[in-house]
């Protein structure tokens, strides 16, 4: 099933904690409730980005592989 | 020019950017600031090296000597290099190999009541750093006049303090010390010595206040006098109560109109 987003940021070879910090500024110049779709790889990234994302209090709607990679979904709080 | 962070200034503040108290609004926040250092001596170092690597946009630095092999022990913002050079352009230079983000206005001269005015205008926030009584109560007089909010930084030996000010808030440092002791009195940081450390510990509290006000996180110390006893090690915090009385900042003030005192110690007439 596919999920609708608003936005997209490829955050492929991006190291943490960068990618972080693009996915932050990003979901900061989105509208409440608007959906963010991340692609990030797989090891650190996959493993760090979605929890800080949560701790700043936005709502992770999924995680989907994408080859090598993982797609986040993100709902803007 | 501040609307958008560049992918420079996204990696050069990305630790601090991180924090959910600042994101990328805060960090504009820093870069719009316009802060004034009144001296770039031992509490000024810290405090500007901290403020120009965190961002703050506009960073003006008042100092009317030059630097001394004997100020090196502490005003760790100079170097052996810039020992002859002005200190507000030798810390300018400083700023600018640290952080090109930063706009810095050097200010050769030394604060009077004819000046100071005019320089603070343009400021969100002062920081006293300056090492003799005549120019602390001229600051604190003209922020309390001019409704500028500041923070007040005092080291002696192995002790020192650090307090802020915002005018109509809390008190301010007449509140805490009315007047100027006479002259003779208190020995001068010149003839009382003072470990470099301790000028770092108190400039780095003055910065951390600087940039709470700026972000609007935290709490001041507003009416909390902070003592720091650098040989045990402790913290302690005294608060301080707005005086009724006050000669300037209360709602009858004696003292309208801003006064040049006496210089306290000698030395920096004999050298003129």
């Amino acid at each position: 099933m596919d999920i609708d987003y608003n936005q997209t940021l490829d955050l492929t070879g991006v190291a943490c904690p960068i990618n972080f910090v693009k996915t932050k500024l990003k979901l900061e110049g989105m509208p409440k409730d608007e959906v963010l779709e991340v692609i990030l790889d797989d090891g650190e990234p996959i493993m760090n980005v979605p929890k800080s994302v949560k701790e700043d209090g936005h709502k992770v709607l999924a995680i989907k592989p994408f080859g090598d990679r993982f797609k986040l979904y993100v709902k803007k709080q | 020019m501040t609307d958008i962070l560049t992918e420079e200034q996204i990696e050069r503040y990305s630790r601090q950017i991180i924090l959910p108290e600042i994101g990328g609004a805060g960090q504009k926040k820093l870069l719009r600031a316009k802060v004034l250092m009144i001296g770039a001596g031992g509490l000024g170092s810290p405090c500007v090296l901290y403020l120009a690597s965190a961002g703050i946009g506009h960073l003006g630095i008042v100092d009317s000597d030059r630097v001394e092999l004997n100020n090196l022990q502490r005003q760790i913002m100079h170097s052996t290099k810039t020992i002859g050079v002005m200190k507000a352009e030798s810390a300018k230079e400083r700023i600018n190999q640290i952080n090109p983000d930063v706009k810095v206005y050097a200010y050769n001269t030394r604060l009077t009541s004819e000046n100071i005015m005019g320089i603070i205008k343009d400021y969100d926030f002062i920081v006293d750093g300056s090492d003799n009584f005549p120019t602390r109560y001229l600051v604190n007089d003209a922020c309390v006049m001019a409704n500028k909010s500041f923070s007040h930084g005092g080291i002696f030996r192995f002790d020192g303090q650090a307090f802020t000010i915002v005018p109509g808030e809390g008190p301010c440092y007449r509140c805490l010390f009315s007047e100027p002791p006479p002259p003779g009195l208190v020995p001068s940081c010149q003839e009382a010595g003072i470990l470099g450390a301790v000028a770092g510990v108190v400039g780095v509290i003055q910065a951390n206040e600087v940039l709470k006000f700026v972000l609007g996180i935290g709490e001041l110390l507003v009416g909390r006098l902070l003592i720091f006893n650098a040989k045990d090690s402790t913290f302690r915090i005294v608060k301080i109560p707005k005086d009724e009385n006050c000669p300037v900042c209360s709602k009858a003030p004696r003292i309208t109109k801003l006064i040049d005192y006496e210089e306290f110690c000698g030395i920096r007439a004999k050298q003129k």
